[in-house]
C-alpha cells in the first residue's frame, strides 16, 4: 500500500514548492533582460512576480531562498520545438491544416524535464516541417508532471506551422517524376500549393458569408459544412492564427513573403531562416520575426550559405529575431550556449543576448505580456543558475513555472541513486524467466 | 405445486423459439459435440456451486435451463421429469465467459490477435481484409470517398460459425464475444454474439453495440490520416459531417423542393446508428487525451487498453467512463537490447498493469477484461490470474469477465449472470475457476451443450501478432 502510494506521488505533480505559495529568492543577481541587472531580491506570489528589489522585505510565511549569489533569469521561451507530442508530421498530405499538436499532446515525454533542466519554461510545440502547410500549433508551460490540459498555455494566440523548401520537396516520395509521388516536388510546387490552399480557404470564406446573407434574407438554406481544414486558414486571412514558417533559403523566403501580402495576412515568424540575413531589410519590411539557429552552416543542403552573424545581422536590420532548438532535434540545453555564440560572433550585449531565448520568442508568440523577462506582474517563470547564464560553466540550480518549483538541480542529484536502484529492482523482480532450451531450428 | 415448479410453469407459457430447436436439433445432427438425450430442451445441472455473478454464491443448487433461457437457479429448485440432469456434485457452474473486443469468428481472426498485415488480394474480396484493402485501393475510395472508413460493417455480417477460433474460445470457457471485424480508424460496428451456432444469424445477440476506432499509424506513403493527430482531426471531421448529414437529411425530407439533396454516405449512416464509441487508450495521457476528445464528439464512450488505468482510475471515475483492459499485460519488447536501460516508468507500468483492475474497482469506474493480444484463449485465464494476485477479488474477476461486459455494452438484461430470464449460456467448471488446475467441463450456449473438443494445431505463430 506504502508503496503504491509513493509511486502515485511520482506518476502526479513532482512539484516541489506548491502553486500560490509566497516565495522569496534573496541574495540573487536579477537578470531582467528588459529592465536591466538588480542586485537583490525577487518576491513571488501567487505564481506572479510581486516585487524585484535590493531589499524585499519577506512576507509573513514566505518561503525563503538564498539564492548564494547566483544569478536569476527570466524562463527560456523556445519558439521551435517538438517535444511533449505524440505526433509530429501529418506527412500524408501537402495541406494538413486540420490536425493539432494539441489533440496529441504527451506530457510523460522526459524531453520535456530534460528542456526544464535547462531552464526552458515555454515552448512552441510545432508541428513538422514535412508538409507545406502543416498542423495547428500549441505553446506550452514546461508543466512537468502536469496532465496535457494544464501543459497548455491557455489564453497563447493560437498558430500554424507552414514549411518551405527540401523537407516538404521531398518528404511526398521525392524529387522524381513517380506517379505516386506527393504534390509538390519542386519550389515553384511549394508556391503554388500555398497560393491554392488560400484560394480555397477564400472560397470558403465567401461561402460562409453568403450563408450569413441568405440567412439574414430568411431564406431556407444549409449552412456550409463545417470544414476543419479551411477554418484555420480563414483564421490566418483574419489575422487571428499566427503563421510559423519553416524555411532557409533567401529566395524562398522572399516568395512566401510576397505570396503572403498579395492575400493580406502575415508571416509571424520565419523559423531557421538561415539566409534571413540576406533578405533582412525585406523581413522587417514585412513584419516578421526570425527564429533561427546560432551556426548550423552547411548541416543540409539548403544551409550552405549558413552563417554564425545572422540572428545578430537580422537584429540589427530591425527583426525580432530569436533562437531556437528544434527539439529534439538539437537539445534546449545549448540554447544559452548559442546565445553566448551569436553573441561573440553578433558583439551583442548581455541583454541582447539573452532576449534572443526570453523576451524576444515570447514577442515572437505574442506572449510578451506574460513570460520573457523578469518584470512585476509577470508570470513567475523563473530561471537560477550559478555562473552567468551565458558563460560556458553556468548550470542550472532551480526552475520555477507559475512560481512553481518544477526543478531543483540538487534534488536531482539526489534521486538519481535511488532511481537507479528502484529501477534495477524492478528490472530484477520483472526478468523473464529463462527461456527453455530451443530445439535447433524451432524458429 | 411448489415455488420452482409454478416458475418452471410460468415459463412454460412462452412459445418455445424455433430457433432453439432448431439450433439443438442440427447441433445433434452436425457438431458431434452433442450429448445430450434427442429431444431434451431442458437442463437441470444440480447439486452444483453456483456463482451467479450477481449474488451470493449457492453452495449447492440447481440451474434450470428450458429452450436456451434460465428457467430457475436456487437451492430449492425442483426438477421437472422431462429434464435432462446433470450431477454437479464437486462442479462450480459460471455465467458464460464474455469476450468484450474480440474477432473470434471473424474471417480476419487468426487465434484472438489482430493481423498487422492484410493478406494478399484475390479477385474477389472474400476476407474482411481483402474487403478492407479492397476499399482502401479503391480509385474514389467508395460512394462516400472516406478513408478508412468501414463504419457501416457489422461484425454479424461476417459471422463465420466454422471458424475455428470459437471452439479455441469455448474450450476456454467463453460462450459470447463482441466482435470488430475491421482494422480502420472506423472499424466498423460490432456486434455481440454466442460462440456457437449453425447460422451466424442464429448466434448474434446484439447488434449493433458500438463504433470501435483504431489507430492504423500508416505514415507518410499511405494517404490520410496517417498520424496520430491526423486520425484524431479525421475522427472529429467525421462527426461534424454526420451532424451536418443529419441536418441536411431532415432539411430535406421536410421539403425537398428547390434544396440541393445530400449525398449518400454510409460511413455516416454508420456512425449515426452506432449506439457508442470505443477508443483506445493504454497510458496516463493517452487515457487523458481519449476522455477529452470523446467528451468533444459527445458521444458515450468506452475505452479499450488500459495498461496504465491504475494511474488513471480516478480521471475515469470523474468521467464515469468504463475500461476494457487488455488482457496481453505490457511484456518487454521481444528481442529488445540486453543492455537498453529501460526507462523506470515503462518498469513500473510492467509492474503495475494487472493492478489496474483493482484500482479501477476501488475507484468505482466499470471494467471488463478482454482478450486483446493474447494468443490463445487457454492463456487468458492465467492473464486474470496476475490482476487477482495483484489485489482484485475473485468476485470482481468474475464480473469483469460476466458482468460488466454485458453491462457495458447494455446488454446486462441478457447475459452477464445467472438469472431466470436470461440467456442460458454457463461455463461449468470442475474446480474454481480462477485455480490453475481447474478444468472445463463444458459450457452451455443458448442451452446447449459443448464439451471440450479438440483444436485445429495453431497457425504457425511467429507468422501473428
Amino acid at each position: 500500500m506504502n508503496r503504491r502510494l509513493f509511486l502515485a506521488s511520482l506518476a502526479t505533480a513532482p512539484v516541489l514548492y506548491s502553486a500560490g505559495e509566497t516565495i522569496l529568492i534573496r541574495n540573487a543577481k536579477i537578470l531582467t533582460v528588459t529592465r536591466g541587472r538588480v542586485d537583490g531580491s525577487l518576491l513571488i506570489r501567487d505564481g506572479k512576480i510581486a516585487e524585484i528589489g535590493a531589499s524585499v522585505m519577506a512576507p509573513a510565511g514566505a518561503t525563503i531562498i538564498d539564492a548564494g549569489g547566483g544569478f536569476l533569469m527570466p524562463g527560456i521561451v523556445d519558439c521551435h520545438a517538438h517535444i511533449g507530442s505524440d505526433a509530429i508530421n501529418e506527412g500524408s498530405i501537402s495541406v494538413s491544416s486540420m490536425v493539432k499538436i494539441e489533440d496529441v499532446l504527451a506530457p510523460d515525454d522526459i524531453q520535456i524535464y530534460r528542456g526544464l533542466a535547462a531552464g526552458v519554461t515555454t515552448s512552441n510545440v510545432l508541428h513538422g516541417s514535412a508538409n507545406t502547410i502543416g498542423g495547428q500549433c500549441t505553446v506550452v508551460k514546461m508543466r512537468w508532471g502536469k496532465p496535457a490540459s494544464q501543459m497548455i498555455m491557455a489564453g497563447a494566440k493560437p498558430g500554424i506551422k507552414f514549411a518551405l523548401g527540401e523537407n516538404v520537396k521531398r518528404a511526398g516520395g521525392g524529387t522524381n517524376f513517380s506517379a505516386t509521388a506527393r504534390y509538390p516536388a519542386t519550389r515553384m510546387g511549394v508556391e503554388d500549393v500555398v497560393r491554392e490552399a488560400f484560394n480555397d480557404a477564400r472560397a470558403y470564406q465567401r461561402q460562409r458569408d453568403e450563408y450569413q446573407t441568405r440567412l439574414a434574407k430568411g431564406e431556407r438554406v444549409l449552412p456550409p459544412r463545417r470544414d476543419l481544414k479551411l477554418e484555420p486558414l480563414v483564421e490566418v486571412l483574419e489575422g487571428k492564427r499566427l503563421v510559423h514558417a519553416h524555411c532557409y533559403r533567401s529566395d524562398e523566403i522572399l516568395m512566401l513573403l510576397r505570396a503572403a501580402e498579395e492575400y493580406g495576412f502575415k508571416i509571424r515568424t520565419l523559423q531557421h531562416g538561415l539566409e534571413a540575413y540576406k533578405v533582412a531589410k525585406e523581413i522587417a519590411k514585412h513584419g516578421a520575426g526570425v527564429s533561427t539557429f546560432a551556426d548550423s552552416w552547411s548541416y543540409k543542403l539548403e544551409a550552405y550559405d549558413a552563417i554564425p552573424y545572422n540572428a545578430a545581422l537580422c537584429m540589427k536590420a530591425g527583426v525580432l529575431t530569436s533562437l531556437n532548438t528544434d527539439a529534439p532535434v538539437t537539445q534546449q540545453r545549448h540554447l544559452l550556449q548559442d546565445a553566448a555564440k551569436t553573441q561573440r560572433y553578433g558583439q551583442l550585449s548581455d541583454d541582447e543576448a539573452l532576449s534572443l531565448v526570453t523576451i524576444n520568442p515570447a514577442r515572437q508568440l505574442m506572449i510578451e505580456d506574460r513570460v520573457g523577462s523578469l518584470e512585476v506582474g509577470k508570470e513567475a517563470d523563473i530561471v537560477l543558475t550559478d555562473k552567468h547564464p551565458l558563460s560556458m560553466y553556468a548550470k542550472v540550480q532551480k526552475v520555477f513555472v507559475d512560481g512553481e518549483e518544477y526543478f531543483d538541480r540538487e534534488k536531482d542529484i539526489r534521486n538519481r541513486a535511488e532511481r537507479d536502484a528502484r529501477r534495477k529492482a524492478l528490472a530484477e523482480k520483472l526478468k523473464p524467466p529463462p527461456a527453455p532450451a530451443q530445439k535447433k531450428g524451432a524458429r | 405445486m411448489d415455488k420452482t415448479a409454478q416458475g418452471a410453469g410460468a415459463i412454460n407459457c412462452y412459445p418455445i423459439p424455433f430457433m432453439t430447436r432448431h439450433l439443438v436439433l442440427t447441433a445433434l445432427l452436425a457438431s458431434g459435440v452433442w450429448a445430450q438425450p434427442a429431444g431434451t430442451t431442458v437442463i437441470a445441472i444440480r447439486d452444483a456451486q453456483i456463482h451467479s455473478a450477481n449474488g451470493p454464491v449457492i453452495s449447492k443448487g440447481t440451474v434450470l435451463v428450458r429452450n436456451g433461457l434460465i428457467e430457475a437457479v436456487g437451492d430449492k429448485v425442483s426438477i421437472p421429469p422431462e429434464a435432462w440432469v446433470v450431477d454437479g456434485a464437486g462442479l462450480h457452474v459460471y455465467p458464460g465467459l464474455i469476450d468484450p473486443l474480440s474477432t473470434w469468428g471473424l474471417p480476419v481472426a487468426a487465434g484472438t490477435g489482430r493481423p498487422t498485415q492484410a493478406p494478399a488480394p484475390g479477385p474477389t474480396p472474400t476476407t474482411p481484409a481483402q474487403l478492407e484493402q479492397r476499399i482502401q485501393t479503391l480509385d474514389d475510395g467508395g460512394p462516400e470517398e472516406r478513408p478508412s472508413n468501414t463504419s457501416w460493417v457489422r461484425a454479424a455480417d461476417l459471422l463465420d460459425p466454422k471458424s475455428a477460433a470459437l471452439v479455441s474460445a469455448r474450450n476456454a470457457g467463453y460462450t459470447t464475444a463482441i466482435g470488430f471485424a475491421m482494422t480502420n480508424v472506423f472499424a466498423g460496428q460490432g456486434s455481440a454474439y454466442n460462440l456457437a451456432g449453425t447460422r451466424a444469424g442464429q448466434m448474434v445477440v446484439g447488434d449493433p453495440v458500438g463504433q470501435m476506432v483504431t489507430l492504423p499509424v500508416r505514415g507518410f506513403g499511405g494517404g490520410f490520416p496517417g498520424s496520430l493527430m491526423g486520425i484524431l482531426s479525421y475522427v472529429r471531421q467525421i462527426y461534424i459531417d454526420a451532424d451536418y448529414y443529419k441536418a441536411a437529411q431532415a432539411l430535406y425530407s421536410q421539403n425537398p423542393v428547390g434544396l440541393q439533396r445530400p449525398a449518400y454516405d454510409r460511413a455516416l449512416d454508420g456512425v449515426i446508428a452506432s449506439p457508442r464509441l470505443l477508443l483506445p487508450a493504454s497510458r496516463l495521457a493517452e487515457i487523458d487525451r481519449m476522455l477529452r476528445f470523446g467528451k468533444e464528439m459527445k458521444q458515450p464512450l468506452v475505452l479499450y487498453g488500459g495498461a496504465e488505468a491504475f494511474r488513471a482510475a480516478s480521471l475515469l471515475a470523474a468521467a464515469k467512463v468504463p475500461m476494457l483492459v487488455n488482457l496481453r499485460w505490457p511484456e518487454r519488447e521481444r528481442d529488445l537490447d540486453p543492455f537498453i536501460k529501460e526507462p523506470l516508468r515503462t518498469l513500473e507500468t510492467r509492474d503495475l498493469a494487472p493492478s489496474s483492475p483493482a484500482e479501477l474497482v476501488k475507484a468505482g469506474v466499470r471494467f471488463a477484461f478482454y482478450s486483446g493480444g493474447v494468443e490463445r484463449p487457454a492463456d487468458l485465464r492465467k492473464a486474470v490470474k496476475k490482476a487477482i494476485d495483484a489485489g482484485l477479488s475473485k468476485e470482481e474477476a468474475l464480473k469483469g469477465l460476466t458482468l460488466y461486459p454485458a453491462q457495458i455494452f447494455g446488454l446486462d438484461n441478457r447475459l452477464g449472470s445467472i438469472e431466470v430470464g436470461k440467456i442460458a449460456n454457463l461455463t461449468i467448471m470442475d474446480g474454481d475457476l480462477f485455480d490453475e488446475k481447474s478444468k472445463l467441463k463444458f459450457t452451455l450456449i443458448d442451452g446447449s451443450k459443448y464439451e471440450p473438443a479438440p483444436e485445429a494445431a495453431p497457425a504457425n505463430p511467429e507468422s501473428t501478432q
